[in-house]
């Protein structure tokens, strides 16, 4: 599948050495908006064709993506995803704007497969509500917080002018995915030096009785289930049960593509669209296949 | 001199409270300190707006109620509330706007101003009076603070305040910081100061930032805070009285409030003990105090141990939850 990335900031760039490692998605074009990005030179230096003329550009190419990575603002997205979708073109979408069904891989990639639009929720929502859904699959969760600790360094300016949508956000990510009652986000930027390694926890509310070890196994599991497709992610400590509450501490390295090991929280978000692209290539494919 | 004082005993003091104040604790020190004359009152849960919480403890009582009866409490004072960007949002600023708040104060790590940009520029909208906190302001050089301070003038903050969060700066790195902003700031917004005691020196390092251009200083009556407490407001006033700066507060009714309504709502008085000391030390946020001890309990650990291993992993505010991981370390470790 033909793909191109729209946004050419931390994200999008970590994301194109995601995809030019897939076996099933080509990336060809990257476009951005701003000429001094690194992210642009670093593309087109790998053969891929550039422009700063944004999503305007893309859209009056005469071959067009089969599939395209939205890394912007929420407010751009905004604005193309009706023009993506006209052209026929699937997005996946790695701002907190939402046009589409949250979607988190080892939770509820299948049931949307097909979706015309994906959003990916934020970049702690990847990382904590497969555990929040790990709780909630064993007993009922009535409230979920999550904390997530990222790097200074790691948290573009877009993140940092909207950090009320990245809390809100990822809030209803932890109820419509996570499957609790009421959700809760913290976001806190650290800027020790060296930069620290992301870092989430996860607390959920248990009722008294419920069978701590059958949540233990079930967090085991989901974090098999992650770290196949973010081989960086893991569990820090075995989860911790207090007087109604079980508490979940990961981290997660990132792979070092663009930014540094520590910025895992780029990490998770890039591999999380890569893993949703290329279970789409490869339904796209058996499709085709079928219908040869 | 003139000098605008806040008192903060009713957010900073719901850590030492663990967030535990009734409508009726805070009905009686809001007309305890209006009475005495104190023109700034804040009141939120400790960690902020939408602080209640596992990571943080959880109010028990709403803390949009509280604001509400203090509004309706004071007759001269106003009613600040505190907001920490990545744990409130713009709808809770709202909120307190409804019930009541006049001046909103958004608190960022020292290093990470531009997160507040967007609730300064809603505050202002609404008219409200807006304050910045710079927290945990002893991990950075004067120059540096100065440079964040002026990204949150430019968003709408008409006050900029050095936070010593952890108790953590020593006189002249009071008044290094002070006058740094009051140089990068000039007329477009004020300076202030936010001081703990557990280096012992909360009141001298408030006459140092008053003396090098801070006008608003905050404080909290009986010093009912976070570590080994704030500033302690009543004998903050009366070392103004003595200096001739002015602040309006009567002293002998903060006083006598202080003794008569504060000091029964405390669980116990803040102390300048061995926990509260290795904050100081070791600069720790001053609200991981009582996290430190609960987990140093839970896990049988040495809560100054903990303390110490926050500092040594520069850890800032908001990040209570990686205490449960350092505890764990240590119970590894063996250290009890």
């Amino acid at each position: 599948m033909k793909a191109a990335i729209v946004g050419s900031g931390n994200i999008g760039t970590d994301l194109l050495y995601k995809l030019l490692r897939s076996d099933v998605l080509e990336p060809r074009w990257m476009v951005g908006i701003d000429p001094a990005s690194e992210g642009l030179k670093r593309a087109a230096s790998l053969g891929l064709e550039v422009s700063v003329d944004g999503a305007e550009w893309l859209l009056r190419q005469e071959e067009l993506p089969d599939i395209v990575f939205e890394a912007t603002s929420a407010a751009v997205h905004r604005a193309n995803a009706p023009r993506y979708a006209e052209a026929g073109i699937r997005a996946i979408d790695l701002t907190p704007a939402a046009v589409g069904p949250y979607v988190v891989p080892p939770v509820n990639l299948g049931e949307h497969q097909d979706a015309p639009n994906i959003n990916l929720i934020t970049c702690g929502g990847q990382a904590t509500i497969p555990m929040v859904h790990a709780v909630s699959r064993v007993v009922p969760v009535e409230y979920a917080e999550i904390v997530a600790s990222v790097a200074s360094v790691s948290a573009g300016p877009g993140t940092r002018a909207n950090i009320d949508e990245f809390t809100r956000t990822t809030s209803k990510g932890i109820e419509a995915i996570g499957g609790a009652s009421r959700g809760k986000a913290i976001i806190v930027l650290n800027p020790a030096n060296p930069p620290m390694i992301m870092r989430d926890t996860i607390f959920c509310a248990i009722p008294a009785d419920a069978d701590t070890e059958a949540i233990t196994d079930s967090i085991a599991r989901m974090e098999t289930d992650i770290r196949s497709y973010v081989p960086g992610f893991r569990l820090l400590r075995e989860p911790q049960y207090d007087a109604g509450r079980v508490a979940i501490f990961v981290e997660i390295e990132g792979a070092g593509d663009f930014l540094p090991p520590y910025a895992g929280n780029l990490d998770i978000m890039t591999a999380a669209a890569t893993k949703v692209g290329e279970e789409i290539a490869r339904a796209a494919a058996v499709d085709r296949h079928v219908t040869a | 001199m003139q000098l605008r004082l806040t008192d903060t005993s009713l957010r900073d003091g719901s850590h030492h409270k663990r967030h535990q104040f009734t409508v009726e604790d805070v009905r009686s020190i809001v007309a305890a300190l209006d009475g005495a004359g104190v023109p700034v009152i804040e009141v939120t849960h400790g960690d902020g707006l939408g602080g209640s919480s596992f990571n943080y403890g959880f109010s028990l009582t709403p803390e949009q109620e509280l604001i509400k009866v203090a509004a309706e409490t004071a007759q001269q004072a106003k009613i600040a509330v505190l907001m920490l960007p990545g744990v409130g949002v713009k709808d809770d600023i709202l909120v307190s706007q409804d019930n009541g708040a006049s001046i909103v104060r958004i608190a960022t790590h020292c290093t990470e101003a531009d997160v507040s940009v967007q609730h300064f520029q809603l505050a202002r909208e609404r008219g409200l009076e807006t304050v910045g906190f710079l927290m945990m302001a002893h991990s950075q050089p004067p120059e540096a603070l100065a440079k964040q301070a002026r990204i949150m003038a430019d968003a709408g903050c008409q006050c900029v305040y050095v936070v010593d969060s952890a108790g953590a700066l020593v006189l002249e790195q009071v008044s290094d910081r002070v006058a740094a902003l009051v140089d990068e700031l000039g007329d477009d917004a004020q300076v202030g100061f936010h001081g703990h005691e557990n280096l012992g020196l909360s009141v001298a390092n408030s006459v140092a930032a008053a003396r090098a251009g801070a006008k608003q200083i905050d404080g909290s009556v009986r010093g009912f805070g976070a570590g080994a407490g704030n500033t302690p407001l009543e004998a903050f006033v009366g070392v103004c009285d003595k200096l001739g700066f002015s602040t309006g507060v009567d002293f002998f009714k903060i006083v006598d409030a202080a003794e008569d309504v504060v000091r029964p709502v405390m669980p116990e008085e803040c102390l300048l003990d061995r926990m509260a000391l290795m904050m100081g030390y070791a600069g720790v946020y001053s609200s991981f105090l009582k996290h430190a001890y609960t987990q140093a309990q839970r896990y049988g650990v040495s809560g100054a141990h903990i303390l110490v291993r926050a500092g040594e992993r520069k850890l800032v505010g908001g990040q209570e939850d990686q205490l449960i991981d350092i505890a764990l370390e240590l119970s590894r470790e063996n250290v009890r």
